[in-house]
């Protein structure tokens, strides 16, 4: 059970507190309702360029990270295709520090154009190193496209190219900033050594003076429903043959996206679970065989993916798959095959109670979803999935003709 | 009117509260070591096997039987322990490393006497069999052919395999190391490592009497293996001087990593090392990154750490940068040394980095997992929780002379092994 207390500031900034007296810590979460979903199809990869000039200095503070770090504190960021992260951890006795620092960069940006040049060079390397210079580092750079033809999930958050990012120009950097990066399109949480009114009064002091801006309404094109199969082939330099399976699955406000999620665990989850012990074990196929689930605020993605022993053929090893699912449309999962996976939810949920940070930033994700309070209910949800609806999703979901199937092969074997 | 050029007023972290942990022992004399604390009716019991026997031509005995060691008992299959475990929503990992091996327990409290059982089967009567061992070989096989088209896998294995040599710490792994594991190495291996006397056992969570006296009931009785055995004693020359590329034509960035053997936890100077450490390249904020990241914009990262084993300490920086900076990367590198080497660090950035220092400690200490790591650190390295008062009057004293000192000491890039692969 994680409690808050939530309160609104006039300019539409949304607050939660959770107080947690066991540690000396303080947490300060800032959640912007923004990712690459927003981005314009040209500008891609911007949210995330833009994640890093947060760190270039503000309006009235020349530095972000020094004036932190001189208290105690530490912090960073992400960005993924449905929102931007921002979090520091300090010493809750220096939490107006924190305050300073972050009412400073939503109220302006210092926007210098050394700061853009430098980060546009980072965020390349950035790109090189996790996309470009790895092996099988560019699956999503080519799955998402694939799988997704009109949505803005069809790109990845680092951007379509190198080129784009290069491109980024000053005046898109401040046009992004007034769109998005106002109160009304944030919330705040504050967590640890804190309580609730003196909070009120550091967002009272240091946020309600920022301008509420414009709010931001999302218009984003919906993605018509699947009706035949993508597929594409890559040929590179890599060791072992890899199948990529991407499926569209219900967004995360669905009241089915659940039962999706504990099916993907019946298919992944451990060394208990299916593909593991069928195609990994028994059949031999794969070395490394997932299901997983994007758990994407829009329509989101199921993913099958697996690297094939030294051998089998592409064609045997997507047929063993496909057996596999088509299994779950056919007949109900067992009584203790959903017992398991619902106990190793429960767990799970526990175990992240003991991290500050993560109750922070979950309770920021649940408000975005319509209510905070969603994090202590999400259990009970898993808990009233049953084998049928497994069935029914498994059903709706693997159907040839929805699938995108991303062969990503050998260039010396092909 | 609000100032917000002026920053708000700060405290440098005064007290930093180490929970000590409760020390008792099993009835077959097994040590445990429990940290008692946190609101969640969860526990993790850490199983803790020093690594003993090491032979060079067979480097792979304690890793496979710290991989396999859950995959077949005298009673259980595979499947069967994966799903009993499960069930019960409990995490069973193993891990391999340096000096221990261990096998990890996390589980809620009220699903504790159902899980040890299958722990303590895993544990005594582990068969390894045959058909397990050839999945396991082929798979790593293939994972290590991924590995190695990864230039900061290569730069990472090099290096250790340059400053260790073919020891636990450094042995360069390859696919026929996997091709010669027999059952028979792993069965000794597991005999001789997997008893009373060689475990020490670290709960942590909601571990009261009752949850000792159900892991007693479990594991305080006599152990199957009895196999004698000698813990690993390693010793290392000074490490090879110079330059070591790897070249990889297609490369768009190069992985640089470069340190030389140090000195480890129980040195006077550790606690000293890294301050200066962190100065250099162990926070955001670190010359390293202010430079070569934030100033040039060559790299999406560039760090530092010295690290402490048992036998041996060192220290590194590692960094992937563009192919074509990587020379001029290298300059920078070690151009920041030189300073540290030659000028005395300013009172401003010493503060900082004291605060930062002091900050990152007291945040570390989150729950009482993190309460038994920090106990863990010291323990093995035959020291305890002085080493960390130790530590805090450092960070708070050290000057900028002790600092420059330091630096001249332990940074003498002359003796460095330099590892880049990819291109120069």
């Amino acid at each position: 059970m994680v409690d808050f207390n939530r309160f609104t500031l006039p300019n539409g900034l949304r607050v939660l507190v959770h107080e947690d007296d066991t540690t000396p810590m303080a947490v300060l979460n800032i959640l912007y309702d923004v990712g690459a979903r927003d981005e314009e199809q040209d500008r891609t990869g911007f949210a995330h360029l833009f994640e890093h000039l947060m760190f270039g200095g503000s309006v009235n503070i020349p530095s972000y990270d020094e004036p932190l770090q001189r208290v105690g504190g530490e912090n960073n960021a992400f960005t993924s295709n449905d929102i931007t992260n921002y979090y520091i951890t300090l010493p809750a006795v220096n939490l107006e520090t924190a305050f300073w620092l972050e009412s400073d960069r939503m109220l302006s940006l210092a926007f210098s154009e050394k700061s853009l040049e430098t980060q546009r060079n980072v965020v390349c390397e950035e790109f090189k190193q996790r996309y470009l210079n790895q092996p099988y580092g560019d699956v999503w750079l080519k799955l998402r496209p694939l799988a997704y033809k009109k949505h803005p999930y069809q790109w990845a958050t680092i951007g379509q190219d190198l080129k784009q990012i290069e491109d980024a120009k000053m005046e898109d950097v401040k046009a992004f900033f007034k769109k998005h990066y106002n109160p009304q399109n944030a919330i705040m949480v504050v967590g640890g050594n804190v309580k609730t009114e003196d909070v009120k009064a550091l967002a009272e002091k240091w946020f309600a003076p920022i301008p509420a801006g414009d709010k931001y309404e999302r218009n984003l094109p919906q993605e018509p429903l699947q009706t035949e199969a993508h597929t594409e082939t890559v040929k590179a330099d890599v060791p072992l043959n890899a199948i990529y399976m991407a499926f569209k699955m219900p967004a995360r406000q669905d009241s089915e996206y659940q039962s999706f999620d504990l099916m993907s665990d019946i298919l992944s989850q451990g060394q208990s679970s299916r593909l593991y012990n069928s195609l990994l074990k028994e059949q031999q196929l794969f070395s490394d065989i997932h299901a997983y689930v994007t758990s994407s605020i829009d329509e989101g993605l199921f993913v099958v993916e697996g690297k094939l022993v030294q051998g089998v053929t592409i064609e045997a090893a997507e047929a063993a798959i496909w057996a596999e699912l088509t299994k779950l449309t056919h007949q109900e999962v067992t009584e203790d095959e959903i017992t398991k996976v619902k106990n190793k939810s429960e767990s799970i949920m526990v175990f992240a109670e003991m991290s500050l940070l993560d109750k922070a930033m979950n309770l920021a994700y649940y408000e975005l979803l319509g209510d905070a309070a969603g994090l202590n209910t999400e259990i009970d949800k898993y808990l009233a999935v049953t084998p049928e609806r497994i069935l029914q999703a498994a059903k709706n979901t693997f159907v040839k003709e929805q699938c995108s199937t991303l062969y990503y092969l050998n260039a010396k074997d092909a | 009117m609000l100032n917000r050029t002026l920053a708000p007023e700060s405290l440098q972290v005064n007290e930093i509260k180490f929970l000590e942990p409760l020390a008792q022992h099993l009835d077959n004399g097994i040590p445990v070591f429990t940290i008692n604390a946190g609101k969640q009716e969860l526990v993790r019991i850490e199983f803790i096997f020093e690594n003993v026997n090491w032979d060079a031509s067979k480097p792979l005995q304690a890793v496979g039987v710290s991989h396999l060691i859950n995959n077949g008992t005298a009673k259980l299959s595979a499947k069967e322990i994966a799903d009993k475990v499960d069930y019960y929503g409990a995490f069973l990992q193993t891990e391999y490393g340096a000096d221990q091996s261990s096998v990890k327990l996390y589980t809620l409290n009220k699903h504790l006497q159902s899980v040890l059982p299958i722990l303590r089967s895993i544990l005594n009567e582990s068969i390894f069999p045959e058909q397990e061992l050839a999945i396991f070989v082929q798979n790593q096989k293939q994972s290590l052919q991924v590995n190695l088209q990864k230039n900061d896998f290569l730069a990472r294995r090099q290096f250790a395999n340059s400053i260790f040599g073919d020891t636990p710490y450094g042995s360069n792994i390859d696919a026929e190391d996997y091709d010669a594991l027999k059952r028979e190495d792993l069965l000794n291996y597991f005999k001789a490592a997997y008893k009373p006397e060689n475990c020490t056992v670290i709960a942590a969570g909601k571990f009261e009497e009752a949850e000792f006296a159900i892991l007693n009931s479990v594991f305080g009785n006599q152990w199957d293996n009895t196999e004698a055995s000698v813990v690993n004693k390693l010793t290392f020359e000074a490490s090879p001087k110079g330059e070591l590329l790897i070249e990889r034509q297609e490369a768009i960035q190069s992985a640089i990593r470069m340190g030389a053997l140090s000195i480890s936890r129980n040195h006077p100077d550790f606690p000293g090392f890294q301050v200066l450490n962190c100065l250099l390249g162990g926070y955001f904020g670190s010359r390293l990154m202010a430079n070569i990241r934030e100033d040039k914009g060559y790299t999406y990262g560039i760090g530092s750490a010295v690290v402490s084993l048992r036998d041996a300490g060192y220290f590194f920086i590692a960094t992937e940068v563009g192919a074509e900076v990587c020379g001029n990367a290298l300059i920078e590198i070690e151009k920041e040394i030189n300073l540290l080497k030659t000028e005395l660090v300013s009172d401003q950035e010493l503060d900082l980095v004291r605060n930062y220092m002091l900050g990152s400690m007291l945040g570390s200490l989150e729950n009482a997992f993190s309460h038994a790591d920090k106990f863990k650190n010291v323990y093995f390295s035959g020291l305890d929780h002085n080493y960390y008062e130790n530590y805090i009057t450092t960070v708070k004293t050290i000057t900028s002379q002790d600092l420059k000192d330091l630096a001249g000491k332990y940074l003498n890039t002359e003796n460095f092994t330099k590892v880049v692969v990819g291109k120069k």
